[in-house]
């Protein structure tokens, strides 16, 4: 695993994008085919089952130390990694080997067929024949979660260099459900028609966020606007007599959506739609809150199916009559989309997510204020000659959010962060006044400069009140604007709210705590926009 | 009455009436060594050893500053006191103060490892030791400093032949010359950063053999240095000073470096695991050496190694102040 972990130590320590890219290219060139698959299939969170609980690994990494379990639990979370904290307490190993990646990953798969006592024996044994670096990626493998970087594009930029093919074929070649232990180089790289997969996806177009006035984008005729839902991206593809919804994480989540099967019975085959889940009941659009019922669930209950039903707000198509069209400008994929959601009956789990009308942006920037109203999260910007590209690509596409909502408040509690920030206090607890109380009613972790954690960890240091394990309690005496997407009633928390995304906006210095917010504001809030 | 205390302006001693490393103006201050956490300006009278004098006076001015060798015995009012290597840093000490029979050791900063730069360390026997705990977790277990260098030899030798200049971020008292004596002048010329450089003087100027560095200051034209490489403070690395140089790499050497998280926050090229502090089994070793039953834990991951102490038959606790607010300078 030594070339592997060779790949892996460039692509982790450096911050250059062509870096990176030049190590994993020389990767694809020079090592044995099947470690390249499985390479691809980790670096895209493929990895083999789990054959150890963590609970088994965290005991016998502390064995093998010589340190107590509980040492052990409070150095984890400070190194913020599992594989790491192993590879790390770990004695230095007694042998040097260099097996393949895949020599790795088979033994992993054959682990799933042994008892417990034999499954240790192997992988103590790995252990003591590997370095720190490669222990930390045996332990990757084994625990899963190998998120170390590499974005679809750094990675389908690097296919292409190293097969001299186009990036965007790479990419849609990567989508959708292969299996790399029954998958050769040959057939996912280099066979002729990438589509032979009936379910595989198109690789998704995503904006950014607007960073200038709108004015700046041209002429307002150019530009088509629509509302930006808060639900899930997701493809809905209808193929030879299935169909298949995809999220943007590749995720494949038809069987979570069974109402959208009925599609078929309503939408020709060959037809690929790009769209936003979200809950429809019979009045209409529901907010993020009601479809968070839905996510995470694997099977749905029948009276959860009919107490928040999911349409697909089908906003793009992709593929039509069983052609590829992304490369047709918006104008025309979207004329062919709303002549097929026209004809729809109003029953059928797909329809359009209609576009905004405008004539100048002044008048656009009116409509985006409203967004809350139409339970949207602001607009989308689509230049109407734009194909459909691949990955998040600036210029024809752009996010247009609303403002954040923004409340200030008193830092009562302070955590250390882990991983990145592993010495320094970053997870904060926030309250508000009710009469002369704080009640705390939110956490945060992120928002701040590096600069500023570093300032504020110093002061936490010096401004403990009372250690609960991890968590300190300390002076109030700084505010911060919390902004955060949304807000809803939550019994669980005693301040009754809860919010969406919530991350420290501001550090406002120039506030004495008595002029944070109160509980009543965050109770208006809550009935203006819960 | 112990020998020693902890009183909020830091360690006291009530026999000698004396502080160590105090982090408030006090009349007369014992200092372990010249990193800014530990010696500070505005006290009345200073004493140090000889060995860290001269760093201590460049950055403080013209202090009252007494000295004494390792080893040599003080007496102050009713405590005998004496300094003894504490291996972080040249000059750098362990303060020994007996009263009554009672001896207790405030180590200061210290590492047990030999670095070739530093008077090595030597155990202290007492009862009551005050020790660091920077690295006091099992997760950081520090390699061998020859096969640090060797793989910082390695990232530089590669920097110098992709045409790049190899820049590499470090405190500057003490990590600076540590890493200067384990460079290879071999692959190039090294270059320094003003704040490195001037530590630099004061340390040859005291006869400590130092490798031969060119200043890189305002005149110098980095393109008459093909593949050399640039010591500088971490806070150089990303300024106008450092972009003059063209096509480069960073890295970072510390300790802090053996994690994974803090290596990439720090978003260098590379990091190195070099550090001046002792690591897990280096504080086990060195609290071991010195026969104590009384370990007091600072600086650091303090109630976690205070409670692996006390479960493992110390009686440790944690000092209650938080020293050293400011961990900037030498937490590496
Ligand atoms: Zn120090
Ligand atoms: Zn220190």
């Amino acid at each position: 695993m030594k070339s592997f972990a060779a790949l892996f130590n460039a692509i982790d320590q450096s911050t250059k994008t062509t870096v990176k890219v030049a190590a994993l290219a020389d990767y694809f060139q020079t090592a044995p085919e099947t470690d390249r698959i499985w390479t691809i299939a980790i670096f895209s969170g493929r990895r083999p089952k789990r054959a150890v609980t963590t609970t088994r690994l965290r005991e016998w990494g502390a064995e093998v130390a010589g340190i107590p379990l509980w040492l052990f639990e409070e150095s984890y979370p400070i190194v913020g990694d599992l594989a790491e904290t192993i590879a790390l307490v770990l004695p230095p190993p007694a042998s040097d080997t260099d097996h393949g990646l895949s020599h790795w990953i088979n033994l992993l798969r054959s682990l799933s067929d042994v008892d417990e006592d034999a499954r240790k024996t192997e992988v103590l044994s790995a252990w003591d024949s590997l370095d720190t670096t490669q222990r930390f990626l045996f332990n990757k493998l084994l625990t899963g979660g190998f998120r170390i970087g590499i974005s679809q594009k750094l990675m389908t930029r690097a296919l292409a260099r190293a097969t001299g093919r186009g990036e965007a074929e790479m990419a849609h070649r990567l989508m959708g459900d292969w299996d790399p232990a029954s998958t050769t180089w040959e057939q996912l790289i280099e066979a002729e028609d990438p589509t032979s997969d009936a379910s595989r996806p198109y690789p998704f177009y995503l904006a950014y966020g607007l960073d200038a006035a709108a004015e700046t984008l041209g002429e307002p005729e150019e530009w088509q606007a629509e509302w930006k839902w808060d639900g899930i991206r997701g493809q809905l593809i209808l193929r030879d007599g299935a169909h298949y919804v995809w999220s943007r994480g590749e995720e494949l989540m038809t069987h979570r959506f069974p109402e959208l099967a009925r599609a078929l019975d309503f939408i020709p085959d060959g037809t690929v739609l790009d769209g936003e889940l979200l809950v429809w009941s019979s009045d209409g659009l529901q907010s993020f809150n009601a479809l968070q019922k839905r996510i995470g669930r694997k099977t749905v209950p029948k009276k959860l199916l009919s107490e928040a039903p999911v349409i697909l707000y089908a906003y793009d198509l992709l593929e039509w009559q069983g052609d590829d069209i992304r490369q047709k400008p918006l104008a025309k994929r979207r004329a062919t989309l709303c002549d097929l959601c026209d004809n729809l009956p109003s029953d059928t789990p797909v329809k359009l997510s209609p576009s905004v009308a405008f004539d100048s942006w002044e008048a656009l920037a009116a409509i985006r204020a409203t967004a809350r109203d139409a339970s949207a999260e602001g607009l989308m910007l689509k230049r109407l000659d734009s194909p459909y590209l691949t990955g998040r690509k600036k210029g024809d596409w752009w996010k247009w959010k609303l403002d954040p909502l923004t409340i200030d408040a008193v830092m009562i509690y302070a955590q250390s962060g882990h991983g990145r920030r592993a010495n320094l206090f970053t997870d904060f607890t926030f309250a508000v006044w009710k009469g002369n109380e704080l009640i705390p009613f939110t956490k945060a972790y992120s928002g701040l400069t590096d600069d500023e954690f570093r300032r504020i960890t110093a002061w936490v240091k010096k401004n403990t009140r009372e250690r609960f394990g991890p968590v300190r309690s300390v002076t109030p005496e700084h505010v911060f604007e919390i902004a955060f997407e949304g807000i809803q009633a939550s019994p669980r928390h005693k301040s009754g709210v809860a919010l969406r995304f919530p991350r420290m906006s501001r550090w406002r210095h120039d506030k004495p705590i008595n002029e944070a917010n109160s509980l009543d504001d965050l109770n208006d809030m809550l009935n203006t926009f819960g | 009455m112990s020998a020693l205390t902890f009183t909020p302006s830091g360690i006291y001693c009530p026999a000698g009436d004396f502080y160590i490393d105090p982090w408030r103006p006090v009349p007369r201050a014992l200092i372990t060594h010249g990193h800014a956490d530990h010696a500070r300006g505005g006290m009345g009278a200073y004493l140090a050893t000889d060995l860290a004098a001269p760093v201590m006076r460049h950055r403080l001015g013209d202090i009252p500053l007494e000295t004494v060798s390792y080893g040599e015995v003080r007496q102050i009012g009713g405590a005998s006191v004496s300094f003894h290597p504490a291996g972080h840093v040249p000059g750098s000490a362990q303060i020994r103060v007996e009263v009554a029979g009672e001896v207790w050791v405030a180590s200061g900063d210290y590492k047990v490892v030999d670095d070739g730069l530093s008077t090595p360390f030597e155990p202290v026997t007492c009862h009551h030791f005050i020790t660091e705990s920077t690295f006091g977790l099992p997760v950081f277990r520090w390699q061998d400093q020859r096969e640090i260098a060797a793989q910082i030899n390695a990232w530089w030798a590669g920097c110098a032949a992709a045409g790049k200049t190899a820049f590499l971020g470090c405190y500057a008292l003490g990590k600076a010359q540590r890493l200067l004596t384990l460079l290879d002048p071999e692959i190039g010329q090294i270059l320094t950063h003003t704040a490195i450089e001037n530590t630099n003087a004061v340390m040859r100027a005291q006869g400590i053999d130092l490798p031969t560095t060119v200043l890189a200051g305002p005149d110098l034209v980095p393109k008459d240095h093909p593949g050399a490489l640039v010591l500088a403070p971490p806070s150089a690395l990303d300024s106008a000073w450092a972009r003059k140089f063209g096509p480069n790499e960073t890295a970072f050497a510390s300790g802090w470096m053996a994690l994974r998280g803090i290596r990439r926050r720090r978003s260098g090229d590379r990091g190195f695991v070099i550090s001046d502090h002792p690591d897990w089994s280096g504080l086990l070793e060195a609290i071991k050496a010195t026969g104590a039953e009384n370990i007091y834990v600072t600086h650091g991951y303090t109630d976690i190694f205070a409670r692996y102490l006390s479960e493992s038959g110390w009686n440790a606790q944690v000092v209650p102040t938080e020293f050293g607010g400011d961990e900037a300078e030498d937490a590496a």
